[in-house]
């Protein structure tokens, strides 16, 4: 693969990246350009597939070297057996598909382990947001409450009591903002002080 | 016919003839003695010769699938607007060979070629060859142009299930599979199509059990209504709407049987033009060609165990509209790749122009292609590891 194919990771990518086991079979739901995949083929030797829905992004990912497969998260991932990959990734993609809770338990069906990224919208900037009147959009770069593909906002409360509901374990919960280990804040008030959330979780086995 | 080339074609192109004198012994147990391959040719051979491409072709293809025979030509061949210099075949690049199958009749030994044992053309007696026959002897063309590893084999249609059987029979001999609008094997509807085609061509009175040649007669009729039917077939609904919709012709004066709405002028003159240059007996042997085809037949009719003998990296192509070969069949074969952990991308390509699409220079589906045979570039082995 060429140098110029390599894009910048998101700040979430990079934390994700660090978390990824040397030479694992990955699976990254809502891959994008691929550039999360090609970037843990580079440095961490994994291999696995992206699943992305958009066409002109499932091009990218081929000139990107990443095997993607077109996909509709909203149709499951009936594709896979169970336990085939070491970590099923959902980054920045729960809020954007139609049934979140099935896709969560099909993540630890299908992966060992799954890593989850999301903003809290249970932040306390979003709260002032919603206060001055507006539904907040998460960001400059996601359009509008109309326009863009956020369907399924939720915070960090809302979020383990789902894993909870359905038999997830959390594994490990941090944020992207921040010391190791999380400021104060997030350790004491994570549903008011993180930002960008990301989560490990598996099946509990009972 | 272009006054000049255009600065994107391949040019001037003059079909090669192999001939091959090792008995073949085919699928059904009969042998052919000798036979004949046509191919051309774009591009040039690498040193190490491991920037090779095998294009496969459908069922009414044949080995001119780029460039123009003469000036005089009025289309380019078959795949013109994806081979070429800077095109998603990129013959700057690579070396690209397309062969015309076994049982064609457009130079390959088939139906149309005169019986050694007898003299007189095969027609109806030519032994009905196989996806597995046709693999085998692309093989042996491989093996006569000292390419011992495909840089990939590439086909649309009946085309992509070559490119799979390759990947199944020869897995150390290509190193990428492109499998476009293909299937795993043909639906019962498929198969009811192609028995529907050959039942016009059979029983047509020109047939003569397939002895047409001998009556100077040939089965225009049957052989146009199956094409008729297959036209249909290929385009989606929506494509046939919006390119004819009820519209009639000018000249058109009703409550008759002759010719009134243009889509019934269109499907006569694709059925006429195809009489022109194909062969029943051809056509009948393709459309069974296709309704065998099943590699997992083999391997106890599972394909995941058939596709884990590959060794190739598999791009998956398949379209939005297409009802002959549907993308959820496309995705028949990704599953199985996957489920046997065998690297392949999947593309969906959104098309309104059904089967058909996998022929036509559509934006997304080109640059798919273009991006992968990149990767496929970026495999060929450095100069001095020749595989």
């Amino acid at each position: 693969m060429s140098a110029d194919n390599q894009t910048a990771l998101r700040l979430d990518q990079t934390f994700i990246a660090s978390m990824i086991p040397e030479g694992a079979r990955v699976l990254d739901l809502g891959c994008g350009d691929g550039a999360l995949l090609a970037a843990l083929m580079r440095t961490r030797n994994v291999t696995g597939y992206g699943l992305e829905i958009d066409t002109d992004k499932v091009i990218a990912c081929v000139g990107a070297g990443v095997n993607v497969i077109q996909t509709d998260l909203d149709d499951g991932l009936q594709t896979f057996d169970d336990h085939s990959f070491d970590v099923v990734i959902l980054s920045q993609t729960l809020q954007a598909v139609k049934f979140p809770d099935r896709l969560l338990s099909e993540m630890v069906r299908v992966g060992g382990e799954g890593i989850v990224t999301f903003n809290n919208y249970g932040h306390w900037r979003y709260r002032l947001q919603m206060l001055t009147g507006h539904v907040p959009v998460g960001g400059p770069r996601m359009g509008h409450w109309f326009d863009n593909s956020n369907i399924h906002m939720c915070t960090v409360a809302d979020f383990e009591a789902l894993c909870a509901d359905r038999g997830i374990e959390v594994l490990q919960r941090s944020t992207l903002d921040g010391a190791p280990g999380g400021s104060l804040g997030t350790r004491y008030l994570p549903n008011l002080f993180t930002e960008g959330a990301v989560y490990r979780i598996r099946r509990r086995h009972s | 016919m272009p006054e000049t080339l255009p600065k994107d074609s391949v040019g001037l192109v003059a079909a090669q003839t192999a001939h091959f004198d090792r008995p073949l012994t085919l699928d059904c147990g009969r042998t052919l003695e000798h036979y004949d391959l046509v191919y051309e040719t774009y591009g040039t051979l690498n040193a190490e010769h491991s920037n090779a491409i095998l294009v496969c072709h459908a069922l009414s293809g044949d080995h001119h699938a780029a460039g123009f025979h003469s000036l005089d030509d009025r289309k380019p061949g078959w795949w013109d607007n994806a081979i070429g210099p800077g095109k998603p075949l990129d013959t700057d690049r690579f070396f690209i060979v397309c062969p015309n199958n076994l049982g064609g009749c457009a130079g390959s030994t088939g139906p149309g070629s005169i019986d050694p044992a007898t003299g007189q053309p095969f027609g109806p007696d030519f032994p009905i060859v196989t996806v597995k026959d046709w693999v085998e002897s692309q093989a042996r063309l491989a093996d006569r142009l000292e390419i011992t590893q495909w840089a990939a084999v590439i086909g649309g249609s009946l085309g992509g299930m070559q490119a799979m059987q390759w990947a199944i029979d020869f897995p150390s001999r290509l190193r990428h599979a492109l499998v476009i609008a293909a299937a795993p094997k043909l639906s019962t509807q498929n198969i009811a199509f192609n028995e529907v085609a050959r039942q016009a061509i059979r029983s047509d009175s020109d047939f003569y059990e397939g002895r047409y040649f001998e009556h100077d007669a040939i089965p225009a009729r049957g052989l146009a209504l199956a094409r008729m039917l297959g036209h249909i077939t290929y385009l989606s609904d929506d494509v046939l709407n919006a390119k004819f919709g009820r519209e009639r012709r000018s000249d058109s004066k009703g409550f008759g049987y002759e010719v009134e709405f243009q889509i019934e002028s269109y499907l006569r003159y694709q059925g006429q033009a195809f009489v022109s240059r194909f062969d029943a007996n051809s056509y009948l042997l393709m459309t069974k060609t296709l309704d065998y085809f099943d590699p997992a037949q083999e391997y106890g009719d599972d394909l995941t165990a058939a596709l884990r003998q590959t060794l190739a990296e598999f791009l998956v192509v398949s379209f939005s509209s297409d009802w002959r070969f549907a993308p959820s069949r496309s995705r028949e074969i990704v599953r199985s790749l996957i489920e046997c952990d065998r690297p392949v991308s999947y593309a969906e390509i959104e098309s309104e122009q059904g089967h058909d699409s996998f022929l036509l220079p559509i934006r997304q589906y080109h640059r798919v292609l273009g991006n992968y045979m990149r990767r496929v570039e970026a495999s060929i082995p450095a100069p001095g590891n020749r595989p």
